[in-house]
């Protein structure tokens, strides 16, 4: 296990370099000033161009800037904005909210998602399945967008059961619940597939047939023997889910105005701030690689049989 | 997924083999049909599931759309009276009006051409450089395998539409208006951040075709590795990449349209889903139409494609049936 787990983040180190380099060099090196409108409608003072180019080590070349930077970050400290604001508050303030929003998105696709696709996986061909293939169906084909607005009219301003907007920067709970199912909704049609797929192949296997011939109760066949087998595919999706509804969040957080990164990301772009981008695509990068991670050590817990030597 | 198609070649195999046992089983079975290919089998069986007749339906009605335009509506799209600015649906407009008075009928019409468009050149694109890889790095192995699969893991590690958004704004989509040009940009980025999931699926799928008995027997034969690849590999590991491609295209349409409403794809003088939905961004609270309309077509659309997928993968599949 120790020799998989070091083999693996070995793994993760080419991959983390060049994700984080393929964006570095994307913000950083493409062709335009850095410096346009950074100083409104005037050209910058030439001592801030100089100060800010020594500052990002934009006379080096590309590769050694970004030797730098991630030497830096690796330290902790991911640089400030054109305008001397710590990037690494910005993030601390707005991260806290983006891992709610996901963390909320996350349970309601598993709790939705599986007990829905326990249900139609056990009965089998019927109305219900047909029902639930059908919604699944609809709820991929649906633009998170289309979603969140709908949502955010009908039960916002129409019914005025939730605030339209999340303006609080620590987001209370309570009202990550409706953008945290628009930014789930996609993925819990997938989780709903999954699981009944699963379950279904499952539920004609040798153990289970053994299990109910010994006499044990319903619950427990299904609870145990059938869930746990076949939970595998159904854990992968969603720790890999994970890193991608945080990564996804910008459009919910954006039409529920939660102060998240994803907000923070897209704001940094529009304004050209690349040390902002850059920090929170690193961060989303890592997030997501360890999570993948997380999930293939998970594998031995819930089926013994899958050793890592 | 490359089950049944072993399966079905290796029945071919024997039924030329042993012709009589063959026959008695035809008798038996399909009275004097020849076997069928996985393909015409995969149709036959398709033909008959309402999934696959109402998807189809569906997409050959917006592919028309897409084409004929004019055969739907015959009001301009871009013409635009502030006057009628925000009207809701009426006899005239079935659709009502947007912000600048132009009719959302004729527009949601005009506007399936773009975002059809986008969606298949992206598809295209990610197929072709997804299942080249997959089908390169399944056939050789070793450190080409490795190599690829590691690229595919630097692309695939980016948020789609954190890179997406990165791509854009980067080339400086934000700042042209050519309108050629924008939409070569967003075929580009989002072909780009699809393909490993497209060359993963193909390379699975090759890495069991080269296994089979028939790759080794056009080995043994004296065929070269291109003839391996392309007559007896490809054809047998294009399966899966169809079904793929298919939800793909669906969800493209989609990513276009997200990408428009970020203010990053298509924009103004293109008439399209997305700018639709992005130009009603801000007004959705007084003209909700302006919305739901577009949101509506771009989502039955998706809906056909991503319903087509999976009749077609239930048809490739027999497990499934």
């Amino acid at each position: 296990m120790g020799r998989y787990v070091l083999r693996r983040l070995l793994q993760l180190i080419p991959v983390f370099i060049g994700t984080t380099f393929l964006i570095y060099w994307l913000v950083w090196s493409l062709p335009g000033d850095p410096f346009a409108g950074k100083c409104g409608d005037r050209p910058c003072p030439e001592a801030f161009v100089a100060a800010m180019t020594a500052k990002f080590n934009l006379g080096d070349p590309v590769v050694v800037q970004y030797g730098k930077y991630m030497m830096n970050l690796l330290q902790g400290d991911f640089g400030i904005t054109f305008s001397g604001i710590s990037v690494g508050d910005r993030i601390a303030t707005a991260y806290p909210n983006t891992i709610r929003l996901a963390l909320v998105a996350l349970a309601i696709e598993a709790v939705i998602g599986i007990s829905a696709g326990i249900l139609t996986g056990l009965r089998g061909r019927g109305f219900l399945d047909n029902l639930v293939l059908v919604t699944t169906l609809f709820l991929i084909s649906l633009p998170v967008f289309v979603t969140g607005f709908v949502l955010q009219i009908v039960l916002g301003f129409e019914l005025g059961w939730i605030k339209t907007t999340v303006s609080e920067s620590p987001a209370p709970w309570g009202q990550l619940i409706v953008p945290g199912f628009v930014l789930g909704s996609l993925s819990m049609a997938y989780v709903t597939r999954l699981t009944r797929s699963s379950i279904a192949e499952n539920r004609r296997s040798d153990y289970v047939r053994t299990a109910v011939a010994k006499g044990l109760p319903q619950s427990r066949v299904v609870g145990v023997h059938l869930l746990r087998n076949s939970a595998i595919p159904v854990i992968t999706f969603l720790g890999t889910d994970l890193g991608s509804l945080m990564g996804g969040a910008i459009i919910t957080e954006g039409i529920f105005n939660i102060k998240g990164i994803g907000n923070l990301v897209y704001r940094g772009i529009l304004s050209k701030e690349g040390v902002i981008v850059t920090g929170v695509v690193t961060l989303l990068v890592m997030v997501y690689l360890l999570s993948n991670l997380i999930v293939d050590m998970l594998y031995a817990v819930l089926d013994p049989r899958i050793r890592y030597d | 997924m490359t089950d049944p198609s072993n399966a079905a070649t290796g029945a071919a195999v024997t039924s030329t083999a042993s012709d009589s046992v063959t026959a008695a089983e035809h008798v038996e079975s399909a009275g004097a049909n020849k076997p069928r290919s996985l393909a015409s089998d995969a149709w036959h069986d398709l033909r008959r599931r309402p999934l696959f007749i109402i998807s189809g339906s569906l997409i050959l009605v917006i592919l028309v759309m897409a084409a004929f335009p004019g055969l739907f509506t015959s009001v301009d799209p871009t013409y635009a009276d502030l006057g009628r600015s925000r009207n809701g649906p009426s006899s005239d407009a079935w659709f009502g009006y947007d912000n600048q008075g132009a009719d959302i009928f004729a527009r949601t019409i005009y506007g399936a051409r773009a975002s059809i468009i986008v969606g298949l050149c992206a598809t295209i694109l990610t197929v072709l450089i997804g299942g080249t890889l997959g089908l390169l790095a399944g056939y050789y192995g070793g450190w080409l395998d490795g190599l690829m699969s590691r690229v595919a893991d630097v692309f695939f590690g980016l948020p789609f539409v954190l890179g997406a958004i990165v791509i854009l704004s980067s080339f400086g989509a934000t700042g042209s208006s050519n309108i050629a040009q924008i939409m070569f940009l967003v075929v580009v980025s989002i072909s780009l951040l699809s393909w490993p999931v497209c060359m993963r699926i193909m390379r699975s799928a090759a890495i069991t075709a080269k296994q089979q008995d028939y790759v080794r027997a056009a080995r043994a034969l004296g065929a070269n590795s291109s003839r391996i690849i392309l007559r007896h590999m490809l054809p047998n590991a294009a399966a899966p990449v169809l079904v793929y491609a298919t939800i793909a295209l669906g969800a493209f349409i989609g990513a276009e349209a997200t990408l428009s409403f970020l203010g990053l794809g298509l924009r103004a003088p293109v008439v399209s889903w997305g700018v639709m939905i992005a130009d009603s961004r801000d007004i959705i609270r007084v003209a909700p139409h302006t919305l739901l309309f577009p949101a509506a077509f771009l989502t039955t659309t998706v809906l056909a494609f991503v319903m087509l997928g999976d009749a077609v993968r239930e048809a490739l599949d027999p497990k499934m049936r």
